[in-house]
């Protein structure tokens, strides 16, 4: 099996959110950033158990700057074999499915792997166009992922359930909650990380599709109006007429 | 030139998040001053209500039942050269989030997920959308000549004046798949109210102790006509099912009313819930954090509090 897990970096969930440059850039300041979540705990650890029960590769994929190798190394070294970082702005999510379309499409990958969104732009869409561009199957909000003799089970989420799909061949998926247990890497890892393989290669040309205009913060919350425990029942009366929400 | 809208339905009905878009389409056809055309699957009774939601005109693939992205994603792109379409919407639904993606890479037109605004009445094609998990708002701008947008649930009104539309067969040749579907485990139960179309929630954590003590949970959530969710240890540990998992790992939902009863509210926890529009805080513990996301609060015991809200629920309901 021959596996590329696509991986984003993200500020972990506790950073605060700010903005500089006349609210045009996310402000980094202070703020620590992670393997986006869903790439990391499902999409590369499913990636790894696979590998381990039937041998293969697990190459690791980013598309970003020079800042994007401190989180290639821990997917190195939570176990992925090596890694490619395509020198780009990740800055729109057609843009990046190019990159990531334009290196995968001759590498002849069975599997290409993703988190089902990124914590930061939520956007859910770079899989299915990586799909699109390569002319493969997709299963999205994939929860289990079985790969037998060449046949690949999965299990995604539907409207109201789970539906069991098989596919044979390549195919791209989306990684949701239930795929796989989060692991942390050990100090063997974590040296045997530092001197894996990781290749730098330049940007696919391409155009950008959408620009961001700038960043605003929801408009604060009005202090949380607090009803006496005794009167509890007080709360369906104003829900009614305060709320109008029911 | 029109506004094709993609419109997904769940046992031969149209939900909510599916009406949304395709109000949501007729108002950007009213604005470009062009034609909003919505394109279904499978049969259909009379124009199934789309015409009243904003549909001009409606296309029916009524022979189409695959659930494949690959083919799916053709039938859209099929309709949409045939309706000469340059925006094409979606529901962020779990069809839009598979199909979108596709269509948009196949178009080579820019896309906006997650859409929480129309797109701005002048000028350059701008539209937000809710980034970081809830925490910031993005204003962008689809720089191509066609645009992707798929609209995040709950952020537009659904229109009922419409029109009834006139309704179309429509076919294309959907290629091959390699998918096979093999099963689907519905987790649905009867006269249940599916999670992530519910305008009300009702959402307990570890503060109601145990899964036996589910019941006034679900009485009030009867009472009020709501769903229920629960908090991710309460899923995890198995006290109740998976589906009703909200948070960061879990699914986001933007109710109207949104109580969280025993939930202490960790950052986790309110990046699923904080796009609801009124938030009701129930915890003994009144240092909880999620008490400072909260529209209003109440410091008291559940097993208490959940009693008196029942009844006031009841006496409510009586009284309507």
């Amino acid at each position: 099996m021959k596996i590329l897990v696509c991986i984003s970096k993200a500020p972990d969930t506790t950073s605060k959110i700010a903005f500089t440059e006349g609210n045009t850039k996310f402000d980094e300041n202070g703020v620590q950033f992670i393997v986006n979540p869903y790439d990391e705990w499902y999409a590369l650890v499913r990636a790894l158990e696979i590998k381990e029960a039937q041998g293969g590769n697990v190459t690791i994929l980013s598309v970003g700057g020079a800042d994007y190798e401190p989180i290639i190394r821990k997917a190195l070294a939570i176990g992925a074999d090596d890694a490619v970082r395509i020198d780009a702005q990740e800055s729109d999510s057609l843009y990046v499915a190019k990159q990531i379309a334009e290196y995968a499409k001759d590498k002849g990958f069975d599997i290409i792997m993703c988190g089902k969104e990124t914590i930061n732009y939520n956007g859910s869409v770079v899989p299915g166009m990586v799909a699109e561009l390569l002319d493969l199957p997709y299963i999205p909000l994939a929860v289990k992922l079985d790969v037998n003799a060449g046949v690949a089970t999965l299990e995604r989420e539907v409207n109201g359930g789970l539906e069991v799909v098989e596919v044979t061949g390549s195919f791209v998926l989306s990684a949701a909650k239930g795929m796989a247990e989060q692991r942390i890497p050990n100090m063997r890892g974590i040296m045997a990380a530092r001197t894996k393989p990781l290749q730098v290669v330049p940007a696919f040309a391409a155009e950008t599709s959408t620009k961001l205009v700038s960043y605003d913060l929801p408009p604060a919350k009005g202090a949380c109006k607090y009803i006496d425990a005794e009167q509890a029942g007080d709360l369906i009366r104003i829900l009614h007429e305060e709320a109008k929400v029911i | 030139m029109s506004v094709l809208i993609y419109a997904d339905s769940h046992h031969g009905k149209f939900p909510k998040s599916s009406l949304e878009a395709v109000s949501y389409g007729a108002a950007i056809a009213a604005s470009r001053g062009t034609t909003s055309v919505v394109l279904t699957i499978g049969t259909l009774q009379g124009d199934g209500g789309l015409g009243k939601a904003g549909a001009q005109k409606v296309l029916n693939a009524s022979s189409v039942h695959t659930t494949d992205s690959q083919q799916l994603s053709r039938l859209v792109v099929a309709a949409a050269q045939a309706q000469n379409a340059d925006v094409i919407i979606f529901s962020h639904d779990i069809a839009g989030k598979m199909i979108a993606p596709r269509v948009a890479a196949r178009l080579d037109a820019g896309l906006i997920p997650g859409a929480t605004s129309l797109p701005a009445s002048e000028g350059a094609f701008k539209i937000k959308k809710n980034v970081f998990s809830g925490k910031a708002i993005a204003e962008l701008e689809v720089t191509t000549s066609k645009k992707v947008i798929t609209l995040l649930p709950n952020s537009f009104s659904v229109k009922t004046d419409g029109q009834d539309a006139p309704v179309e067969a429509f076919q294309a040749d959907l290629g091959n798949t390699t998918l096979k579907v093999k099963e689907v485990k519905s987790e649905e139960k009867e006269g249940e109210i599916p999670l992530p179309e519910a305008d009300l929630v009702v959402s307990a954590g570890r503060g109601l102790k145990g899964p036996e003590n589910w019941g006034i949970v679900e009485t009030l959530a009867h009472e009020l006509g709501a769903a229920t969710a629960c908090s991710r240890p309460v899923s995890d540990i198995g006290w109740r099912p998976h589906h009703e998992h909200v948070g960061q790992t879990g699914i986001t939902i933007r109710p109207n009313l949104y109580i969280a009863i025993g939930i202490s509210g960790a950052i986790q926890h309110l990046a699923g819930v904080n796009g609801s529009k009124t938030i009701v805080v129930i915890n003994k513990d009144p240092e909880a954090p999620f008490f400072k996301a909260a529209d209003y609060g109440i410091v008291g015991d559940a097993f208490e509090v959940l009693p008196k809200l029942i009844e006031a629920a009841k006496a409510y309901n009586a009284s309507k």
